[in-house]
Order: structure tokens, then sequence, then C-alpha cells
């Protein structure tokens, strides 16, 4: 998983099938430091996350598919919680 | 997923014959400010993407799921026109 944060929506009506109904929102990696890390992409989101929270996002096809709750879908990242706090002790 | 622009479009001849009569589209890798960010790349189109459009495209083996029940050897496909996109 990957600390990110929520940096817009995305709007589009011709998709998928089996993406329809899903949420799409454009998120931001972050480093540790919540410095941006690399290309913004896109995530569906299954827990209502809304544009400026830090979120964890899972990169990875199989356990996207899951958080959509659809078997076989094409997609490859999703947002999968809210985070309230990063705690790491130097 | 990640955001991308339509640049063109690629045709092949000779190829797999899991790839017969699908498109071949040329994406351009977008940030979220609309510029281009990244490698270009060669994505399948499943929802009749043309060139000039916004779109995304997921990567890997999930690429391959639009098209099921074939099962075309691809890492890239497009699954999405995008209407438009809002930032915070």
């Amino acid at each position: 998983m990957q600390i990110a944060r929520v940096v817009g929506t995305v709007v589009a009506t011709q998709k998928n099938k089996k993406l329809e109904g899903a949420k799409l929102m454009l998120v931001q990696p972050l480093t540790l430091d919540d410095q941006p890390k690399g290309l913004a992409l896109l995530a569906i989101d299954s827990v209502g996350a809304g544009i400026g929270e830090k979120v964890l996002v899972v990169i990875e096809g199989k356990a996207a598919g899951e958080a959509l709750g659809k078997k076989a879908a094409a997609v490859d990242a999703a947002i999968i919680g809210i985070i309230d706090t990063v705690d790491v002790p130097a | 997923m990640q955001l991308a622009r339509v640049l063109g479009e690629v045709v092949s001849t000779v190829k797999d014959a899991n790839l017969i009569g699908m498109k071949l589209l040329v994406l351009q890798p977008l940030a979220p400010d609309g510029a281009a960010a990244g490698r270009t790349l060669v994505a399948l189109d499943s929802v009749g993407a043309g060139v000039g459009e916004n779109v995304f495209f997921v990567r890997g083996r999930e690429a391959a799921f639009p098209f099921y029940p074939a099962e075309p050897p691809t890492d890239a496909a497009v699954v999405g026109i995008v209407d438009h996109w809002d930032l915070e």
C-alpha cells in the first residue's frame, strides 16, 4: 500500500462496464514527509474519500478488484482507507 | 489507472492471433494539470477512444480483462474516456 493525497475527481461517462458506478479519484503518492512522489494516478474509491484527504492506496490489480467487489474488473489501483495519522518514530 | 491523451493509432498486420481486430492506441500519460508526464506507450482500446481524446488506462494483468473471454497479450488497456476532471 502507498500513502497518497486525493487531489481530484474524474468524470467518465464512456467506460468499461465493470467500472460503472465506481468513483474515480486522482491521487498523488506521497513520501513519509508528505512530499509528492511520482506521477499522480487514478484509483477507484471504495471508502468515500474526499479531495484533500490523505488515504491508503493499493496499487495492484487483484487487491483493487476486491475493493471494487467485482471479479476480473479492469482496475489496478483502489483507495482502501482514509488515514487519520501516520506515526514514524525517528 | 492513469490519465492519458490519445496521440495516435498503431497499425500492425503481423501480430499475435489474440490481437486480431483490436485497436492499438499511442498514449501520452498526463499529470493532473494536463501536461505530458512520462513515456508514451501503446495500449489496447476497449471503449472506442480516438485521437485527441483524454482517457484513462489500466496497466498490468488486468489490462486483458475488458476483452474477456478473449485473452489478448497486453500490459495496458484504455478503459474509459474522460469527460472532465476537477482538482482541489
